[in-house]
């Protein structure tokens, strides 16, 4: 008996290791395939891209669906651009025939992209981009100078939440300053995340209205050669940056991000805060100050929070009238935590 | 108010036409000489309103109207004509719409809105109060005070985009709360632009038909309009140790180095330079014989363009005092000198620094075109650049400017423009005396 326990036992090890061996980790073609076969929805995003036009009372415009630009990328890096489709079962045709490892969403054109070349005949530019939803393209690999925990496309659950803080704040604003409703946020498939506004408004702004939307949620200015990237002039915030500060940024930077990325354990790292303080004296004071600080036994828990609150403490003491310190703690948490957008907003073309 | 769209179908005596235009350009010159003052808005306001009163007014509003309108289109003629012409006539014209803008009734500006194409309504009592504390965070956030504005305006934020980007509007549900002040911009923005078209078209007309078909008639009244009163008195001499705002114009184009020329037409440009060239340039501006009071009109009258009055006074003016050692630890500077220019390193959105060092070489190039050198002698700087001898390459390009040759060479700013002012006026003796014989 003993023996054919044995048996069995090597006969079931044997079938798991063959299961193993038939499912590769990774990307493959072949998973590809048997998603597009039976998981895509092909349906549902259809009859989002068509935004009621798919419907047949009188007032849809039944050309609509048909003048939407989608792009494929194909396993060789071919990129097929202009492909567009007049019903779900074309799309669903497509791509199950093409499997193509990305697929883009263009604007929509004047005309069928698929027709553009008999229109560029006639001499006036009649093939042009008319409608494209909103877009905005965050990376955390943006915040690589203010996170310590990874880099690059890498991610954990300590720097996550800076694209958690992103959503916050960008959907509160598209909301309620701008008056949008129709929001789509998804993870970019990498390092990020991507946010479609598809409100008929969104769709048909311009490239200035879109760029003036970006500035509006623009604070931070990376790219130069300045240490100091936020700043924050005025002798109070604009509404809407101070409502983020209050609402979100300075909660989520004292309660979870001082933790979480350590950001007062270690010289370089407290030097690093202390660039941002406009004020050579005040930021010596606070230098001098933690250096006799480490030798006393504090645990790692306690250094982030007390340093924060001595580093307010400081700056807030009203003792130094320099006028850049004013602004000069929110000008931190606005540098660690408020969006990073990247500034090429998706354009109409 | 007229917005100047089409031409008037009037009739005109042509003394008319000559007195009406010369009326109009006191005005505008004096309007010129208000901002180069650094007038604040207020000031400005005044200024217009009693210009205007004086001028061009008359019993009769249709009579005065009538004068306005002519006048305005006779002097389109004389400023069509070059960049430079153009240039100023739009700044003028721009700067008095926007002043008798403000001194119109609410009714009147309502249907100039309209005219333009902003018909926004104004933002009723109750809805107001209810948005008063945003609206108010909003103004002291871009450095207003607090409750100076109490005429709002609701405009879908598409219609302000400008606005919307430098977040100097409250936003709320897809609308932008527009104060009247801001309105005033988008209006006189408009009518910028479409004076901009017209001067364009203007000029067109005017070398292609209008030139010859009037040679005998109204071409001489129209260039001799333009060479009387186009900028200040150039043939005044000036004090060699003391220069005021006025003149700094004129100076930059014959007796500043490139460096301090570059400087002048960014601040011209942007209405602002930051640190590095409000040093530089305003030691040297310090050295040429600028004084503390003058000092402080000229870099108004440019910063409050862009960012009001009240912010220059708290926070430009204080620097400007240290510089001429009435603040903190009362050091007299001392202007920078070659060395210590070359050496600076400008970046992202600076304009100090010594452009021979670093300009790209085709931005020098056109610089040094823009100074009247070319030839041989501008690729003789050039090469001077390429091996690293910025002075030289300043000396040479005094050297081609001036006419004359430098032998203890360039190494202060302030040297190479009282050198050149000691040429200028040597010339200025030998031409005096040459018409004397």
């Amino acid at each position: 008996m003993g023996d054919e326990r044995v048996e069995a036992m090597e006969i079931d090890g044997q079938q798991r290791q063959e299961v193993a061996a038939a499912v590769p980790d990774g990307f493959n073609a072949d998973y590809l395939r048997i998603y597009y076969g039976k998981l895509f929805p092909y349906g549902d995003f259809f009859k989002w891209l068509a935004y009621g036009n798919d419907a047949k009372h009188p007032g849809c415009d039944q050309s609509y669906i048909g003048r939407r630009e989608l792009s494929f990328t194909l396993e060789n890096d071919i990129y097929l651009r202009f492909q567009s489709f007049d019903s779900a079962a074309e799309l669903e045709t497509s791509i199950k025939e093409k499997c193509p490892f990305k697929i883009d969403i263009g604007p929509v054109y004047s005309v069928d992209p698929a027709k553009r070349h008999a229109y560029a005949q006639s001499g006036n530019n009649v093939f042009v981009p008319v409608e494209r939803e909103l877009i905005f393209d965050i990376d955390i690999s943006d915040y690589d100078d203010v996170r310590y925990c990874c880099s690059g496309a890498d991610t954990c659950l300590d720097c996550w939440p800076l694209m958690t803080i992103v959503i916050k704040i960008l959907d509160t604003s598209l909301r309620g300053d701008f008056g949008f409703n129709h929001i789509l946020w998804v993870y970019s498939g990498r390092r990020g995340v991507h946010c479609w506004v598809c409100d008929s408004r969104a769709r048909k702004l311009s490239n200035e209205q879109r760029s003036a939307i970006a500035d509006y949620f623009r604070v931070y200015k990376g790219g130069e050669n300045s240490l100091k990237k936020v700043s924050l002039t005025g002798p109070v915030l604009h509404p809407f940056l101070a409502r983020s500060y209050t609402d979100v940024l300075k909660c989520f930077f004292e309660d979870k991000l001082l933790h979480s990325q350590q950001l007062f354990a270690s010289e370089e790292r407290c030097q690093k805060i202390l660039e941002l303080i406009p004020d050579e004296n005040v930021a010596s004071e606070l230098h001098d100050k933690w250096q006799g600080n480490r030798r006393s036994s504090i645990s790692k828990e306690d250094v982030n929070a007390a340093r924060w609150e001595q580093l307010k403490t400081t700056l807030q003491s009203g003792k130094h009238k320099t006028q850049g310190l004013r602004r000069c703690v929110e000008e931190i948490v606005f540098s660690y935590t408020y969006p990073r957008l990247d500034m090429e907003v998706c354009q109409s073309t | 108010m007229p917005t100047y769209r089409v031409a008037p179908q009037l009739e005109v005596r042509l003394e008319e036409f000559e007195l009406f235009a010369i009326d109009r350009l006191r005005v505008l010159k004096g309007i010129s000489d208000g901002l180069s003052r650094g007038k604040r808005p207020e000031e400005m306001e005044k200024l217009v309103s009693e210009l205007w009163k004086a001028h061009m007014r008359h019993q009769d509003p249709a009579e005065t109207l009538n004068k306005d309108i002519i006048s305005h289109f006779v002097l389109r003629l004389v400023y069509c004509r070059t960049e430079e012409l153009r240039k100023w006539f739009l700044s003028m014209e721009n700067t008095l719409f926007r002043y008798r803008f403000r001194l119109e009734s609410p009714e009147s500006q309502r249907l100039l809105m309209s005219e333009f194409q902003l018909p926004y309504k104004a933002l009723p009592h109750s809805e107001f109060e209810a948005v008063k504390d945003k609206l108010s965070q909003v103004a002291r956030s871009i450095g207003q005070s607090a409750s100076v504005e109490s005429v709002f305006f609701k405009v879908p934020f598409e219609e302000v985009p400008d606005l919307v980007a430098s977040r100097r509007v409250f936003l709320s549900k897809g609308y932008a709360y527009v104060a009247m002040s801001q309105v005033v911009s988008l209006v006189v923005t408009q009518f910028r632009c479409n004076i901009s078209k017209a001067l364009v078209l203007t000029n067109r007309k005017w070398t292609a038909t209008i030139k010859e078909q009037e040679k005998d008639r109204l071409t001489p009244i129209v260039e001799a309009l333009s060479n009387a009163y186009f900028g200040p008195d150039y043939s005044q001499p000036n004090d060699a140790t003391e220069i005021s705002p006025k003149d700094i114009d004129q100076l930059a184009r014959t007796s500043f180095p490139l460096c301090m020329r570059h400087m002048l037409e960014k601040l011209r440009e942007n209405h602002h330079l930051k640190h590095g060239g409000r040093m530089q340039f305003g030691l040297f501006l310090k050295g040429a014989g600028l004084k503390l009071e003058d000092a402080l009109t000229f870099w108004r009258s440019e910063f409050s363009q862009k960012v009001g009055s009240e912010r220059f006074d708290k926070e430009y003016a204080y620097s400007i005092r240290h510089n001429y050692g009435k603040e903190g630890k009362r050091t007299d500077y001392t202007s920078y000198s070659c060395q210590k220019i070359i050496s600076a390193t400008p970046g992202v959105g600076d304009h100090h620094g010594c452009p021979y060092r670093h300009f790209g070489e085709e931005n020098l190039r056109a610089a040094l075109n823009n100074m009247g050198v070319g030839g041989n002698a501008l690729e003789g700087i050039l090469d001077k650049v390429k091996n690293r001898h910025y002075q030289l390459a300043c000396t040479m390009t005094f050297e081609a400017t001036h006419g004359v040759s430098c032998d203890t060479g360039i190494n202060h700013p302030n040297q190479y423009f009282s050198e050149s002012q000691k040429v200028l006026q040597a010339k200025n003796q030998t031409v005096q005396s040459q018409l004397s014989t």
